[in-house]
């Protein structure tokens, strides 16, 4: 409940933040939402030299579209922005689902997308959203700017490809080749649980066709589960009770669960199955209905 | 005051830097020197003698500590007191006046909102959060917005009854006017 | 005129919590919240593993950091014959280790600085060598050949075994299966759980060397039984121990027994000269303070073909974790878990416990119970389900057949107590009728088309509540009974004080209602102190819902002391003898003419004025009420549920509520229990639970693990009320505060395996998570023990 000493800095740019990341020489963390490092603080799990917060940089607190449709989501941009964008819920839905299912109410008042992205907790919802939408992250550091995608970026469980001395400044979602669908589930046992498993969906559709899919799968496997087998397993086809039945199967074999206390992994594997075939069903449907 | 966590409490070793901070609570500006490791929680307990906010757990589950930081809920073990530097931070202690209770205050006791009495605060702030955005709740709404903040006690049926209480009068507060 | 009893806030008013004006102002006050002049902070290192010896305890890099004050290890308390102490249960609890440690989470250190965080970094800087020893996680451990011993500081203990126990006439029990037609049987696992009140534990000590006194401020539900315990430990008398237990952030059992924590910090008061504050953190709390249930239980039910239940036998076997420390009347091993089946009227019983240590934190403690009542009152409900259904009969009706009926009372149990009143038939009456029960068939088969698996549950129990009567309950000797003590003021105003401790019931509300209806000085004029022991008359403290049975009934009795003086002094203002004065609510006056009277606060004022020759003066008195027997509230839950086949999840439409507690002193009090701990009963049913990997590390150790309901989980209940006043408490009350948590878990239960009727499935051991419903419904076979269902 008490955590350790450690020099804190708050920088005003990006460029200080990242300057002081350097000198933290591998010793620092960089603060934004706490969400997730302050508890590790607390209980001591964590016991950096260095705290770099980042939260007197207002100008990472933004999400916005540009005019190609492009989705850019700022360093400090709180999951209860995302929960109550109109913008969002109409352009972005697998987003729009997935923010109230993060955490817990009072958590998304502070708690940030991108970090919970750079957080790496492979039972984390903001990753799988970022799989499916084929996000990239990115990351500034002192040689300048550059993009990962988000398939490259998570390594393993809580560990990313950002240096040491790099900070991811922005999440980035392409714009969609079409109208943008698709959703989020997850199965939690208490409001502000981890994920049993989870399931993000999105497509991007024309006419009845799916010309882009992207399916990822939390709490799953020891990171983010790009089930690519199975968003492939779409593109190209409409939705129909077959190729979501395909989809569905795809999705569960893709998935690496490991049994324990929240579930066996035939149990959520199967969870993973019932959950894209729901996801796509609801697609399906209210697409109907449109 | 100091870096301390109490102000009994000895001199810091030199070595250990503070920061000087000025946080805005409940409308009163307070400047402190603190030690950058204290939470925001123990600062508001300790450092400044408001004991109204509560810690209850260690891993930002429970909500005790829950208070309002530039006008949001945030869990406020959750936060360093460094990093409330130039915000404003509300507490139970802002939520009376001198000579009124907070309709949300008067709810709680009106519905029987509270046993223990330990969660009490967190919830209120969280249910001002949610009124000042929606003055006109359903009952699921306000249990989605209390759903960050935990009670042992009351089996949350009473703590509804009790924000749509006050919702009820705050709407007919805001009609008179 | 007689006053209206509402109008002063006497009994029967749901009069709003006086409690309320501090706590909704952020103005309680909590252990933590206490400060004392040049008060010190103690952090205490635990173990992180679950059974090793200690080989090494170097402690010299603690100390050498700035602002540590002292660090305190087992070798040092030892040196004070303080290493170990005395449990409520005639066990030994080691206070720091010194020779091994037992349980993850045990205490090890502790480090005693200017503030936590430094503290906290000192711990950091102990180093402790261990010797990992084998593990023991539970009882079938314990008793296997061989098992390493995990008490071997116990001189004689050969075995893992805290106790055997029996009860009830075996043979006859026997002969009842002899003759059945039908036997039904159930085995089952209460999982582990914690109290897990929001407020952790932890105290203040202040020892004045000057004066010889120590206070302590702590989070204790019986200050007085704490006072004798330290008396016992720290070898101090009485009078120069104070014990102050102030605002509690619930209780619910979890603050009843002495923890380590409380003696170290004493003893570091003492050494330091200074106060030394020592809270526990959330993590602390869950792994090492006192857990509650983990009992297996096993049982058989003998029936005739026409629903009679014949008689049962049962057994039990329970894990107690390393130091027998439960908190419960000394001559019952098991609690008064033998009270299941009360509410049935079956003339053979049987049962027989055992209970085993092992490496887990140790307890079991009354979690919002009466000693155990709950995991008796789960198994009679759920074998009362699987009797039902192997009759083929239904099970609201199988229920009516054996319930005692009303006019059979008193009725004696084949386990040797006595329930006294009850009105079983009606209470089930008005469950069914609220819940619709005729139509339920038909909206099951509604649900069917939409893939929907529809189940009703039902629980029906009474449970002894308020121990003790004084010949059969006590704790360490001392007898269960409580006090109060009333003065009034010259203005007819006054103070009570009682041996309860509120922790959120509501006593300094509900106390002076009692007042109110027997003296008729309204309760607002009536303040209510507990929990001091330099000022409350010596109690028993508050748990097993005892406050209302125990020291409500003492509130009355000296209540009516006061009347009965008050009487004399009327008597002498009217120049009347005593025979002619009448009295009604706050007045006395004249039988033959009633205009002629004197108010209460009239006799009040007389007390210190104006006493009739040879009386005393003053107008106070104590009253300490020994209860002729247990009370028996009765309370009927019915709860249906929706299981979604697919994943598992089921989800409560709705859930009744009859209770009947007696006569209500403060309804919306009562209310506001039933609804606590129903929700209680539904964290145990669909998520709350505490588990152990092999090496002995505690799964639910946090509030990430271990699930506490949130608003958004818990269902909406519906309450309903039916009034058997209890025969022998002065104003017909009875317990209420866990009938809801102890019978209500049943009732959920039932209700999913209602649901998943005709797959085969018979038990599914709590909690209920979609894994483990999902699992059984798919396999068609039980799913026993604690999660994990299955380990990688």
């Amino acid at each position: 409940m008490y955590p350790s000493r450690f020099q804190y800095e708050s920088p005003k740019t990006v460029a200080e933040a990242v300057a002081l990341l350097d000198q933290g020489a591998g010793e620092a963390k960089l603060l934004a939402g706490g969400q997730s490092l302050v508890p590790m603080l607390k209980l001591r799990f964590a016991s950096p030299a260095m705290l770099v917060d980042i939260n007197g940089i207002e100008e990472l607190r933004y999400h916005r579209f540009d005019s190609d449709g492009t989705l850019r989501i700022g360093a400090l941009c709180r999951h209860e922005d995302l929960e109550k964008s109109d913008i969002i819920r109409q352009k972005q839905p697998t987003i729009s689902a997935a923010a109230p299912l993060v955490a817990d109410p009072i958590v998304r008042t502070r708690g940030t997308f991108v970090g919970s992205v750079c957080h790496a907790d492979p039972q984390g919802d903001w990753a799988a959203t970022m799989i499916a939408l084929n996000g990239r992250i990115v990351a500034q550091g002192p040689k300048g700017r550059r993009e990962i995608a988000m398939k490259d970026f998570v390594l393993g469980p809580f560990q990313t490809a950002l240096e040491h001395n790099e900070i991811a400044i922005e999440a980035v979602i392409p714009a969609p080749q079409g109208v943008a669908v698709g959703g989020y589930i997850k199965l939690e046992r208490r409001v502000g649980d981890f994920a049993t498993a989870s399931v993000a969906v999105a497509l991007d559709v024309v006419g009845d066709k799916v010309v882009r899919a992207g399916i990822a799968l939390g709490g799953v496997g020891s990171r983010t589960i790009d089930a690519s087998d199975a968003a492939a397993a779409l593109v190209g086809q409409p939705l129909t009770d077959a190729t979501i039945a395909k989809a569905a199967e795809l999705a569960a074999a893709a998935a690496e669960p490991r049994s324990d206390h929240r579930g066996s992994a035939d149990y959520k594997r199967h969870i993973v199955a019932t959950f894209v075939s729901r996801l796509l069903n609801q697609i399906h449907s209210s697409k109907e209905a449109a | 005051m100091s870096s301390l966590y109490e102000e009994v409490s000895t001199a810091p070793a030199s070595d250990v830097p503070v920061r000087r901070v000025t946080i805005n609570i409940n409308g009163e500006n307070r400047t402190v020197d603190v030690e950058p490791r204290l939470l925001l929680a123990h600062l508001l307990r300790q450092g400044l003698k408001m004991t109204g906010t509560h810690t209850g757990c260690d891993t930002t589950n429970c909500g005790a500590c829950t208070v309002l930081f530039d006008g949001r809920p945030i869990k406020s073990c959750t936060m360093l007191a460094v990093q409330a530097d130039g915000h404003a931070v509300q507490t139970v202690e802002g939520l009376a006046t001198a000579s009124e209770l907070h309709p949300i205050q008067e709810g709680f006791k009106a519905e029987h909102g509270l046993q223990c009495g330990f969660c009490t605060p967190g919830m209120m702030l969280a249910a001002k959060a949610l009124l000042e955005e929606n003055l006109n709740p359903t009952e699921d709404e306000v249990r989605w917005a209390l759903s960050g903040n935990l009670c042992r006690c009351t089996g949350y049926q009473n703590i509804v009854k009790a924000v749509l209480w006050a919702a009820e009068k705050m709407r007919a507060q805001a009609g008179q006017e | 005129m007689a006053l209206d009893e509402v109008k002063i806030g006497g009994m029967g008013a749901s009069r709003l919590r006086v409690e309320d004006n501090r706590f909704i102002r952020g103005k309680g006050n909590y252990v933590d919240d206490i400060v004392l002049p040049g008060m010190l902070h103690m952090e205490i290192l635990r173990s992180p593993v679950a059974h090793a010896r200690i080989k090494s305890i170097d402690v010299s890099k603690a100390w050498e950091v700035p602002g540590v004050r002292l660090v305190l290890t087992g070798e040092m308390m030892a040196a004070r014959n303080l290493a170990w102490m005395p449990t409520l249960s005639y066990d030994t609890q080691a206070v720091l280790a010194t020779d091994k440690v037992r349980f993850q989470g045990q205490e090890v250190a502790a480090v005693i600085a200017d503030d936590p965080y430094i503290a906290r970094d000192a711990c950091s800087k102990i180093v402790v060598e261990y010797e990992q020893l084998p593990v023991i996680v539970n009882p079938t451990q314990s008793m296997a050949p061989g098992a390493p011993l995990i008490r071997d500081d116990k001189e004689g203990q050969q075995t893992n075994k805290v106790f055997d126990w029996e009860i009830g006439d075996k043979e006859a029990t026997d002969r009842a299966f002899e003759q059945a037609d039908v036997v039904s049987k159930l085995e089952l696992h209460y999982p582990r759980s914690h109290p897990s009140p929001m407020e952790t534990e932890g105290s203040i000590a202040d020892y004045d060397r000057a004066t010889g006194k120590l206070t302590v401020f702590m989070t204790t539900q019986a200050p007085h039984i704490i006072r004798a315990a330290v008396a016992l430990v720290a070898e101090l008398p009485e009078h120069m121990i104070r014990v102050v237990s102030p605002d509690l952030g619930g209780g619910f059992g979890n603050k009843v027994p002495v923890y380590p924590g409380y003696v170290i910090s004493i003893l570091a008061s003492i050494l330091t000269e200074r106060p030394v504050k020592w809270i526990s953190d959330k993590s602390s709390n869950l792994i090492s303070t006192h857990f509650a249930r983990d009992v297996y239980l096993k049982g058989e039910m003998a029936l005739r073909k026409d629903g009679k239940i014949l008689g049962f036998r049962m057994h039990t076997t329970s894990d107690h974790g390393a130091f027998f420390s439960d908190a419960q009347p000394s001559k019952f091993k098991i609690g008064l878990l033998h009270s299941a089946f009360a509410c049935y009227d079956i003339p053979n019983a049987h049962m027989v416990a055992e209970g085993f240590y092992t490496n887990k934190a140790p307890g079991g403690v009354a979690y919002r119970c009466s000693f155990r009542v709950t995991e008796g009152m789960f198994f009679q409900e759920r074998m009362v389900q699987a009797a039902a259904d192997d009759l083929g009969m239904d099970q609201a009706e199988f229920r009516r057949v054996n319930f005692v009926k009303d006019d059979d009372f008193p009725h004696r149990t084949p386990f040797g107590f006595l329930t006294d009143s009850g009105q079983y038939g009606k209470c089930l009456d008005v469950g069914l009728e609220a819940i619709d029960y005729k139509n339920f068939l038909k909206e099951k088969e509604e649900a069917a088309k939409r893939g929907k698996l529809l189940g009703i549950g039902i629980s029906t129990m009474t449970e002894p509540l308020g121990a003790g009567n004084s010949r059969e309950y006590d704790i360490l000797g001392i007898k269960m009974f409580d006090s109060a003590e009333l003065r009034v003021h010259m203005s007819g105003k006054a103070i009570l004080r009682t041996g309860a401790k509120t922790q959120g019931q509501g006593h300094e509300t509900t106390w002076a209602q009692i007042v109110a209806h027997e003296l008729g000085i309204p309760a607002d004029d009536i303040v209510v102190e507990e929990g001091d022991t330099d000022t409350a008359p010596f109690g028993m403290g508050t748990y097993a819902s005892r406050s209302t049975p125990v020291a409500g009934a003492a509130v009355a009795m000296v209540s009516r002391k006061i009347r009965a003086k008050a009487r004399k002094i009327a008597a002498h203002l009217l120049e009347v003898s005593e025979e002619d004065i009448e009295w009604e609510l706050g007045r006395f006056y004249v039988r033959s003419n009633q205009e002629r009277g004197v108010s209460i606060q009239e006799c009040a004022m007389a007390a210190y004025s104006n006493v009739p020759d040879g009386m005393e003066p003053g107008l106070e008195n104590t009253s300490y009420y020994d209860p002729p027997n247990l009370t028996w509230p009765f309370a009927c839950y019915i709860a249906t549920v929706e299981v979604d086949p697919e994943t598992g999840v089921w989800d409560v439409l709705k859930f009744v509520a009859v209770d009947d507690c007696g006569v209500r002193i403060n309804p919306m009090i009562v209310e506001g229990q039933i609804m606590g701990g129903l929700t209680e009963a539904y964290a145990a049913a669909a998520m709350q639970f505490i588990t152990f990997d092999e090496a002995g590390n505690c799964i639910g150790s946090n509030y990430m693990d271990y699930l506490l309901p949130t608003a958004w989980e818990t269902p909406g209940f519906e309450l309903y009320e039916v009034v058997t006043p209890c025969p022998h408490h002065p104003i017909g009350a009875k317990g209420i505060g866990e009938c809801a948590t102890v019978g209500g878990p049943a009732a959920f239960v039932n209700a999913v395996l209602d649901a998943l009727k005709g797959t085969g499935v018979r038990n599914i051991d709590m909690p209920l998570l979609p894994d483990r419903v999902y699992e059984a419904i798919k396999t068609g076979k039980d799913i026993s023990g604690a999660p994990p269902v299955k380990v990688d």
